[in-house]
């Protein structure tokens, strides 16, 4: 496989795959289990999700480890089992994919605040993101993508955390913005500007937004972080914002309108598209779609 | 009179210190403690919280400014002794079982206690029974209940079924938040109010404990 960082300096536009939280709960995750107790329990459901994004047409697959931190699983009492339950995601999706598409390691927020506003101090922050993301690397990711970040700060020592592992290993850092009168902003106040610039100083080599907004929003999320970065730019949107049928959820945007609005973000010259919250391999299957079509 | 003032934007600047020396001081000048509460930390959160509608500020200017708030209620709390602090009313809040996200609720616990309202913050993954439970025993006028996964969400109408079945629906009134649940969601179960953001919460509290 060709490195991922020249692909995406050739001009390639690469699919990512979509939503992991709502395949685990289709197999059988329960409220109130987190989703990383499949990597101790049911490594065999991780590898068949990671078929169905491959088969689909990713070329980026993400490991079930947004909330494999130490401080992140602590809530569930697992802080003990972070190596195991890293190594455990990757190995799966490695077999999965078996060379044929790049394996990254999903690295969320650690749901803690950092001083002043919260009791964590920097260090341990960074020590928090270098335990996870060491783990990860241990076990072979081909990238890190740390991602869903709120809070500059944080997403910074994330991104030093993955550099004192590596620092030839691609990193992507999104964050996830609200559409406010004033702009989009993240619930920390980060604008995208901040964000693009911040990521960029921190030590990222792809930037971009995850989760929190369907695809229309995307689109003024990337056309803004474009403007204020030269590095490849990472989209990945939700399927819509939920509507509710009864005591259901249901994401309202289909395969097919994510795949049209993907052609904007494709002449934006986004690098990486693809999908979080609500999207399923039939939205990833539409996006390869448009993605190959948009280089006839 | 200035005084007041000067601990209202303190408060609103986040300044733990300045706040305590401030609250000290004010005491000492013979400022009644319920002034000093309503006119000052009150007065500067209410100031906050408007701003934090307004997008003018965001999380981490309002977390510090309920540090600041709490600083300023643990030097009043002493002189309150017998009547305890004085309030708007009895909030039981959490998180429902499932869930551990908290940053919405602890957000709408700050605005509540902002705002003059005792808060009970049972923290999160908070079971139905206790929600009731503890509302019925702490006599708590309404229960705040937030979700943020699409999974959990439906824990908030078992709180509401409970509380029909012991005839307390009405008298301990409910509202929901987070962000999978919506005005309809809480009709459809049958909940009082849902609040969209924290700010919109406080209102809501304010009405449904001004009709009981």
């Amino acid at each position: 496989m060709r490195k991922l960082l020249e692909r995406l300096a050739a001009g390639d536009v690469l699919v990512a795959d979509g939503a992991m939280g709502t395949m685990l709960m289709e197999r059988g995750l329960q409220a109130g289990q987190p989703p990383e107790s499949f990597n101790l329990e049911h490594i065999d459901v991780l590898e068949e999700i990671g078929r169905e994004y491959l088969s689909a047409g990713a070329d980026i697959i993400q490991t079930n480890t947004f909330g494999a931190s130490r401080l992140k699983l602590s809530q569930y009492s697992l802080e003990k089992q972070v190596a195991e339950i890293n190594k455990n995601a990757v190995l799966a999706v490695k077999r999965a994919v078996a060379e044929r598409a790049y394996v990254s390691g999903s690295c969320g927020p650690t749901g803690k605040f950092l001083k002043p506003y919260g009791d964590i101090e920097p260090q341990e922050m960074v020590d928090v993101f270098r335990e996870q993301i060491g783990a990860l690397v241990d076990a072979g990711v081909d990238i890190i993508c740390i991602e869903t970040m709120i809070d500059l700060q944080e997403a910074t020592y994330a991104i030093k955390g993955a550099r004192r592992i590596s620092s030839s290993i691609p990193v992507m850092a999104t964050m996830t913005f609200d559409h406010t009168p004033k702009g989009f902003y993240t619930v920390m106040g980060v604008g995208i500007e901040e964000a693009a610039k911040g990521l960029e100083i921190a030590g990222a080599d792809v930037v971009g937004s995850n989760c929190g907004n369907g695809i229309e929003n995307m689109i003024l999320i990337a056309k803004e972080f474009k403007q204020y970065t030269k590095l490849p730019v990472i989209i990945q949107s939700n399927a819509g914002k939920p509507e509710l049928e009864g005591d259901r959820a249901v994401y309202p945007e289909t395969p097919d309108f994510m795949a049209v609005k993907a052609r904007e973000l494709i002449s934006l010259g986004v690098s990486i598209i693809g999908g979080c919250c609500g999207t399923t391999p039939a939205h990833i299957r539409a996006l390869r779609k448009a993605v190959d079509s948009s280089r006839d | 009179m200035d005084l007041l003032q000067d601990i209202s934007l303190a408060l609103q600047e986040g300044n733990c210190e300045k706040i305590e020396v401030l609250v000290r001081q004010a005491l000492s000048a013979q400022v009644f403690p319920k002034d000093v509460l309503d006119r000052g930390l009150i007065a500067g959160m209410n100031v906050i919280g408007e701003k934090y509608k307004n997008h003018e500020i965001f999380l981490p200017e309002v977390l510090l400014a309920a540090k600041a708030m709490y600083k300023g209620m643990d030097v009043l709390k002493p002189l309150f002794l017998k009547s305890g602090i004085p309030t708007l009313g009895r909030v039981v809040i959490g998180t429902v079982q499932g869930d551990i996200h908290d940053i919405g609720k602890n957000l709408v616990a700050i605005m509540l206690r902002g705002a003059g309202f005792d808060v009970l913050d049972l923290g999160k993954d908070v079971p139905a029974e206790k929600f009731v439970e503890v509302a019925v025993k702490e006599e708590a006028r309404v229960i705040g209940m937030s979700a943020l996964l699409t999974t959990t969400m439906s824990a908030m109408k078992e709180v509401v079924e409970r509380l029909k079945k012991r005839g307390l629906d009405g008298k301990i009134k409910t509202i929901i938040g987070g962000a999978p649940v919506s005005a309809d969601y809480a009709r459809h179960i049958g909940a009082d109010a849902y609040g969209y953001d924290s700010v919109n919460a406080v209102e809501w509290i304010r009405k449904l404990t001004a009709q009981s």
